[in-house]
């Protein structure tokens, strides 16, 4: 008894020292209090760079943590356990978390800097007048493809992919609303259809494809498409500019039927303690030299017209990520069709998943 | 009195994180993606993509549950066998310390069509093959996985065994294989059974796996459970699913349970 009561003693001993000794680390770095700024983001998405000059710009201390979906996310905000002063979202968890009342207004007055957006990206049906968010990047969704793999071969629109000779040669990332989209457009069908026929059209016209799927995977596809594991992917804009860099066979294509126009966007979630160093970091965000230095950084399209200025022509005149206002016409936003329809998207592309070569 | 009081923390626990998530799960499964209360989701299971799902989820269970008792017996029987036993179990016990989506991630690159099992292959004359996304490699790497589970409690059970039985076969004239067939399999059948109860269950559930060895082409209950509760937000059918594989494990745990009650002991 009395050895079980010490081993006790001893272990609450050591975690007690362990909770003392992140608490003197952390605060001797300057974390814990009030000047600090917790920003929520998604993994690899910032030029570490600007977080460090906008410290020193400020005087506050950068939290920064990752997550890798909307959904996982939103969970955490919601459970409230964390203080989260800026999340970055997509366009779709956007209305969701407006409906469920997990946004602080914005106010424009404190971001000067908005003027900067070109105005194509603001007053978007998801938050209509921006109350709520300011736009962070925006991408597509598109076709990776190596060149060489495939003997020269060129994918210019989403129905190339039904090509017999990519037998098992393409890979699919693991999204209901991106690969049905696909199939839908496929079809010259918005990506935002609701009509059940046309949605059993796609499904069917999905597992038409099923002889050229190799794998759907979630972010591993990025490593198995630099690795040459196969010769096509199906990605978003961002993530194809992460691997073209890695892999220089390797090239992106916006489909001409059209695709998915994507937003992400920052907002300032309801947990927030720092709301006025929230908009600090908004607004210095949209510099048109601090946006200019993080689209180089992370590979995706910004949304901020002056940023353009500061940016190499190649980039800028890149029409796999800056698309012409032709094509960018066929683009499509997301929009919230609702959780049953979201249900139902879901069931249709797990029964694509299961159906057999 | 002091005793009950000794047990508050159990009972406590048990309520808590046992019956607790247990009566919500069953709770939440009567309610329909609208929050409505409805036996809709039953009905959904029962149609023939639930229904096709379940079968392939026991049938890869099965399979994965085969070949970790094929390969574990014998080796338990040599490890019992060796010189330094407790050694030999560690190097055994070690790979369940490293995270297991480390493991997987290891064999992306192992299986991979420029990995190092496939160079292999070349340098001996058989040539690449597809191992990545394969129902192979999906069966295999979850073997590699769950083996240790099956091969501790037969490890344990052959230690058990009273090494004057198998003289005492022997004496009377019984060759190897009979020894083994009467007397060390059925009194080592305890440990099988807690083996494969040990691996079954779990690879009833596997998730993560189906998406990252089998590229989302193997669909087991885990993935369907998976994508209700976190993508389609559809908590009613997850614990619908949930509530199924509860069942399922129950019966499980009682056809393989341990009949002895009263007999032996």
């Amino acid at each position: 008894m009395k050895k079980i009561s010490s081993l006790f003693l001893l272990v609450w001993l050591i975690a007690f020292s362990l909770l003392y000794v992140t608490k003197t680390i952390e605060s001797s770095k300057g974390y814990g209090g009030a000047n600090t700024l917790t920003i929520y983001n998604w993994g690899d998405y910032i030029d570490p760079a600007l977080i460090k000059k906008f410290e020193k710009e400020t005087g506050l201390k950068v939290i920064y943590q990752t997550f890798d979906s909307n959904e996982a996310m939103m969970t955490k905000i919601s459970q409230g356990g964390t203080t989260f002063d800026v999340a970055v979202p997509s366009e779709y968890a956007i209305s969701k978390m407006k409906e469920e009342g997990l946004l602080l207004p914005i106010n424009h007055s404190k971001i000067p800097n908005l003027r900067y957006i070109d105005e194509r990206f603001l007053d978007l049906s998801f938050d209509p007048g921006n109350e709520y968010s300011i736009p962070y990047f925006w991408g597509t969704v598109g076709i990776v493809y190596n060149r060489a793999l495939l003997g020269g071969k060129e994918i210019t629109s989403w129905n190339d992919l039904w090509d017999p000779a990519f037998k098992n040669q393409i890979l699919l990332i693991d999204g209901a609303r991106e690969i049905m989209g696909m199939a839908l457009n496929s079809l010259h069908y918005s990506l935002n259809d609701t009509n059940k026929t046309h949605l059993l059209q796609a499904k069917q016209k999905l597992d038409q494809l099923t002889p050229n799927v190799k794998a759907i995977v979630g972010d591993e596809i990025k490593m198995l498409l630099a690795n040459e594991e196969a010769a096509i992917g199906i990605v978003w804009s961002g993530d194809a500019a992460e691997i073209m860099w890695e892999n220089e066979r390797l090239d992106y294509v916006i489909p001409k039927e059209g695709t998915n126009l994507w937003f992400d966007n920052m907002v300032i979630p309801k947990t927030a303690k720092n709301i006025e160093g929230a908009h600090q970091f908004i607004n210095f965000m949209l510099d048109p030299k601090n946006a200019a230095q993080n689209a180089e950084y992370v590979g995706y399209s910004t949304p901020n017209k002056k940023a353009l200025e500061y940016l190499p022509k190649e980039i800028v005149e890149d029409e796999r990520f800056y698309p012409s206002e032709q094509l960018a016409d066929k683009l499509e936003v997301y929009e919230n069709l609702g959780k049953s329809m979201l249900a139902y998207y879901n069931e249709l592309f797990l029964q694509f998943k299961m159906h057999r070569k | 009195m002091r005793r009950y009081a000794y047990a508050i923390p159990y009972w406590l626990w048990i309520g808590l994180f046992v019956v607790a998530p247990i009566i919500l799960i069953i709770y939440y499964s009567f309610f329909d993606i609208e929050g409505h209360f409805s036996l809709v989701n039953y009905e959904t299971f029962f149609t023939p993509v639930y229904l096709r799902m379940t079968v392939n989820s026991f049938w890869y269970a099965f399979l994965i549950t085969a070949c970790s008792l094929l390969i574990a017996y014998p080796t338990a029987y040599l490890l019992t066998k060796t010189k330094h036993k407790q050694l030999w179990l560690l190097l055994i016990i070690l790979p369940t310390w490293v995270n297991l989506l480390l493991k997987a991630y290891a064999f992306l690159g192992l299986f991979g069509t420029y990995g190092a099992v496939n160079a292999l292959f070349e340098a001996i004359g058989i040539g690449t093959k597809q191992l990545l996304f394969t129902d192979f490699s999906f069966v295999f790497v979850s073997v590699y996985i769950f083996i240790p589970f099956m091969i501790l409690p037969i490890f344990n059970a052959l230690e058990k065994l009273n090494p004057s039985l198998i003289d005492a076969a022997r004496d009377l004239g019984a060759s190897e294989w009979t020894t083994f067939r009467r007397v060390i399999f059925p009194l080592t059948l305890d440990g099988v059974k807690a083996g494969c109860q040990a691996v079954f269950i779990p690879s009833l559930s596997l998730f993560m796996l189906t998406r990252l060895i089998a590229g989302n082409r193997v669909i087991t209950l885990g993935t369907a459970v998976e994508q209700h509760f976190l993508v389609t937000q559809n908590w009613g059918m997850g614990a619908t699913i949930a509530v199924f594989l509860m069942i399922a494990m129950a019966s499980i745990m009682a056809l393989t349970g341990n009949k002895k009650w009263g007999v032996r002991q």
